[in-house]
């Protein structure tokens, strides 16, 4: 293939995406430096820096900028290590595996509202829910999940429906693996272990890498479960980025701070997505 | 204890798929709490401590039906989710190819900026779309949701494309190159082929993606183009008892993509002992 | 060419041929509240009897609905004729000319809608949306379990006796808290309460030159002593219970008091839904230094954004919607007891929905007692008893909500969450420049 035609063929996706990303990022650019709010109708003026003052100088800034990153990272390793435990316990055939991997993937086709709602209200309430119960019968006091441990609450529901995303991409993977090899590292008297350290984790670094650049992006502008079960609270505890732009687009609708919000938003991502890259980008690009 | 080699194997196999069983009902259980939920009254789904066993009753379902019009709400789901991801598919499939088999030094500055597109928060942005539709009439319509999907999941299907790509061993791909295929046959009967297992498996992610959109689905649609997630925000947190109303809503808005993912996993197996040759 | 040209100009015409005869459509964005669920159940008999409107529903969750609407009616999307507001928005987008005014036949009888609901959807004298529903705040208390502890509760009683009456019920051990009071963070949710429990402590949100007061007192009087109460007598968990949360608490009889929209009583007494029906008994809302303000006023109402096509239809709907005839199609259908109540003089002097409804006189005193223009001891320049009508106070309210809420879950102490959310009051205040 020449590289004309593999321009050709990528040209497409990139000119879309460059137009998608332009319009609303240059709008967005725009209104983070004007006095625009919907609600107080007017004519745009130039606001300098103002609103990128003022969303930095909210006392709920640093503890979102916090939490964001917490989420981020805490549901990334929770959802990598199990979805590759998971992986591998259901790699073998056994009886009603299908049935199995169905079970295990579901998770991921709830909405996120539902999600939040199950979660708050039919497992994690201190009274009624189905933790609190078995807690009882168990003899201890039952945890008051979203009061005590709102972020952790949060991380649960997210890890939940995430791990499934991480596993179906790892079966995926897995089942292109080379079987041969495994047996014949198995007869030589290799450890399931040294197995698995050199044979399957090599094999999936690259899904690895996807899966958390994909999730990283995901997990940066986590926002329904946050909204549905704890309101950002209490305090600032459980508060991101994401929320903290939610309330100043569509509850002051103020669209000069939410902007200034989201390019912060963007430069924060892409710093990671920086790290990230070295971390982890270097699996991308080798050739099997 | 002696146990011949062959039959530590099959007790260790045996043991994995009860332990396999056991954590799948446990990841399970909220949602099979949920379909429980939709078959009890508003009184029993707070019951505490929980009802395990109770008379089940199909009125949350009838009343859903009654209020709201699901079969408008899926088809609108159906069309928005597939054609998207049918979009989206159709545009990353080539351009994921190229990249992941002649590679540029800036393809991966390439695929890090697609990537970063996703970055811009989604409500930072909706006054600037919403004036978009606006002007170009196209609030409370199937095709801008389709095109809008489209874009958000763009990034990620041509990454995904892309590593699934990258695993077909390139000697097979030379091989093929010596014997003179263009570069549509290779596509056509190399590629996609060898890497149909993960195709299906992009756009069923796709697809789930997009079935689940909720800012967009709501923020975007009236009356006409509303999607399932919406439906579901027409059964979320009314005044008063609503668990069993909002359990059977959401069990009706999930099953079609449910089942659609179980058909898929025999595909997803299928596809991918094909792509295992290697 | 030429003949498909000419085919598509002969459909284009006889579309625009059907289309004069063809009904108009009236798209309605509503909240999915059960009366909203009962009136689209009943838009067919509006439109049987005007076949030249044709009804659309959007049916949406409270809080979708609001950035729904906003975002519509603020960038002139167009997309709805007919919006479900609250009484925060009516006042606030009335007096920016984004809604009609509303003008009815004589038969709509406007006199006969509630004072306080009339005066909280109008600016001036021109009325911005027709009450469709509309609720105060009270007291619902099981009567068996303040009787098996030899207590009573009057209207209005004060804060201190609640206190002990909820000490006395109060008996974890056997699944039943004192008191449930709202606790999620949020200007609808837990503010909505502490606003009108700080009014008759005598706090307000501003003084007359839009300074916050959160740092003042009364506030700190107020919050003090609503965390007091709920940490010692309240079900765990509290800082994340909403109206819904204690509705299912209290439905289960975990709750000895609640303190809540007067449209809760219709749940909390139906047997369908409630496994204490029979043992709910009402009084007026607890006082603490003054009366005033110590119940919210709420209504969600229906509105016409300005510059519709449709305004006439859409008017014409909301007539019928919030008119004497809708509450009997209601009553005949369903029973008086589950007719929209909370805006109309004339359901409550009706002896058939006071017979079916055992909550009607609280209700009614609670609504009448409250007067959105006069609702904290000491004089403020906004309108509104448990808001502030003006656009920040949202973003405000969301602010203090969360401190209290962390507060309430004992993340911070009172004088802190406080100083925090006057800090952020005055951050949203600056920034609007109501002062430098």
């Amino acid at each position: 293939m020449n590289s004309r035609i593999a321009k050709l063929l990528q040209a497409p996706s990139i000119i879309l995406l460059f137009l998608w990303m332009i319009v609303p990022l240059g709008m967005t650019l725009y209104f983070s430096v004007v006095r625009y709010n919907l609600l107080s109708p007017g004519p745009l003026e130039f606001d300098g820096f103002s609103n990128y003052a003022f969303f930095i100088t909210d006392s709920a800034f640093l503890p979102a900028l916090i939490n964001t990153l917490i989420l981020v990272g805490s549901i990334l390793i929770i959802t990598v290590v199990m979805g590759l435990a998971l992986a591998l316990l259901i790699n073998r055939p056994f009886f009603g595996r299908g049935i199995v991997r169905v079970m295990m993937i579901s998770p991921f086709f709830i909405m996120p509202t539902v999600n939040a709602l199950i979660w708050k209200n039919m497992l994690m309430n201190p009274v009624y829910g189905i933790f609190s119960v078995i807690a009882i019968a168990f003899g201890a006091e039952p945890i008051d999940w979203l009061s005590e441990m709102p972020l952790l609450s949060i991380i649960i529901m997210v890890s939940w429906q995430w791990t499934p995303f991480a596993l179906l991409i790892f079966i995926t993977s897995l089942q292109s693996q080379d079987t041969e090899q495994q047996e014949a590292a198995q007869l030589d008297g290799a450890s399931s272990w040294a197995i698995f350290k050199y044979l399957t984790l090599p094999h999936l670094a690259r899904p690895i890498a996807v899966v958390i650049m994909i999730q990283t992006i995901f997990h940066l502008s986590i926002f329904a479960e946050i909204f549905v079960t704890t309101g950002g609270g209490p305090g600032y505890d459980s508060t991101n980025l994401a929320f903290l732009i939610f309330s100043q687009a569509l509850l002051q609708f103020d669209v000069g701070v939410a902007s200034a919000g989201g390019v912060i938003a963007i430069i924060l991502a892409n710093i990671v997505a920086f790290f990230l890259i070295r971390a982890v980008g270097k699996n991308l690009m080798v050739q099997s | 204890m002696n146990l011949t080699l062959s039959q530590r194997k099959k007790v260790s196999t045996w043991s994995l798929g009860l332990l396999s069983w056991i954590v799948a009902l446990v990841i399970f259980f909220p949602i099979l709490w949920m379909v429980m939920t939709s078959f009890k009254t508003e009184l029993q789904a707070i019951s505490t401590p929980p009802l395990f066993m109770w008379e089940p009753t199909l009125e949350n379902f009838s009343v859903v039906q009654e209020r709201s019009d699901y079969f408008k709400y899926a088809m609108n789901s159906v069309i928005t989710s597939f054609g998207a991801t049918f979009l989206a598919l159709l545009i990353a499939v080539p351009a994921a190819y190229s990249m992941a088999f002649s590679p540029s030094k800036r393809t991966k500055d390439i695929l890090l900026w697609m990537l970063s597109t996703k970055m811009l928060p989604a409500v930072g942005v909706l006054m600037p779309i919403y004036l978009l539709a606006q002007s170009t009439g196209l609030l409370d319509n199937v095709f801008s949701l389709i095109i809008i999907f489209t874009m958000i999941n763009l990034p990620i299907i041509m990454w995904m494309l892309f590593t699934y790509f990258k695993e077909i061993p390139k000697d097979i791909l030379e091989a093929c190159r010596m014997d003179g295929a263009s570069t549509f046959a290779e596509l056509r009967y190399i590629v996609m082929p060898l890497s149909w297992g993960g195709i299906a498996s992009t756009g069923l992610l796709s697809i789930v993606l997009c079935w689940n959109e909720a800012f967009w689905s709501i923020n975007l649609t009236a009356a006409d183009a509303g999607t399932l997630t919406a439906l579901i925000a027409s059964y979320s947190s009314p005044e008063g008892l609503f668990w069993a109303k909002l359990s059977a809503a959401s069990t009706l808005a999930c099953a079609p993509i449910v089942v659609f993912g179980w058909f898929c996993q025999k595909q997803l197996v299928q596809g991918l002992t094909f792509g295992a040759v290697k | 060419m030429k003949k498909m040209k000419s085919s598509v100009v002969a459909l284009a015409m006889s579309l625009g041929v059907v289309g004069a005869v063809q009904a108009t459509d009236l798209t309605i964005a509503t909240v999915n509240n059960g009366h909203m669920v009962e009136m689209q159940k009943h838009s067919s008999s509006f439109e049987a009897a005007n076949p030249d409107i044709n009804l659309k529903w959007v049916t949406l969750e409270e809080s979708a609905l609001r950035q729904r609407v906003t975002t519509d009616i603020a960038t002139k999307g167009g997309q709805f004729d007919v919006m479900t507001i609250g009484m925060y928005e009516a006042p606030i987008w009335g007096a920016k000319g984004w809604l009609e005014e509303l003008t009815f036949s004589d038969a709509y009888d406007i006199d006969d809608v509630l004072p306080a609901m009339r005066g909280g959807l109008s600016v001036g004298d021109k009325l911005y949306a027709a009450p469709f529903y509309g609720e105060s705040s009270m007291i619902m208390y099981r009567k068996d379990l303040v009787a098996a502890a030899g207590m009573t509760i009057e209207d209005n009683p004060s804060w201190g006796h609640i206190r002990d009456v909820a000490a006395a019920i109060n008996s974890p051990e056997d699944g039943v808290y004192g008191i449930c009071l709202r606790g999620k963070p949020g200007w609808g949710d837990n503010m909505a309460f502490l606003t009108t429990m700080a009014n008759s402590f005598g706090a307000r949100w501003f003084d007359e030159d839009w300074k916050p007061q959160l740092d003042q007192p009364a506030w700190a009087h107020a919050v003090t002593f609503y965390i007091d109460l709920l940490t010692k007598y309240g079900p765990p968990g509290s800082s994340s219970n909403s109206f819904n949360e204690i509705l299912a608490l209290y439905n289960e009889g975990k709750c000895g008091m609640w303190i809540d929209a007067t449209i809760a009583a219709s749940f909390v007494t139906d047997p369908k839904q409630s496994k204490v029906a029979d043992q709910v008994a009402f009084a007026q809302s607890p006082v603490a230094v003054t009366n005033r303000g110590a119940n919210w006023l709420w209504a969600w109402s229906l509105a016409v954004p300005a510059g519709t096509q449709k305004s006439a239809e859409a008017q014409k709907f909301i007539e019928w919607a919030t008119s004497k005839e809708y509450i009997e199609l209601v009553a005949k259908a369903k029973g008086w007891g589950s007719v929209p109540t909370g805006t109309r003089t004339s359901t409550y002097n009706n002896p058939k929905f006071q017979n079916a409804a055992v909550f009607a006189d609280a209700e009614l005193k609670a609504i009448l007692s409250a007067d959105p223009d006069n609702s904290t001891l000491e004089p403020t320049p906004y309108t509104g008893v448990q808001f502030a009508a003006i656009p920040e106070f949202q973003a405000i309210g969301v602010a203090v909500g969360q401190q209290i809420s962390a507060a309430l879950a004992g993340k911070l102490t009172v004088e802190k969450a406080l100083e925090q959310a006057q800090k952020a009051a005055d951050r949203e205040m600056r920034k609007a420049r109501y002062y430098k």
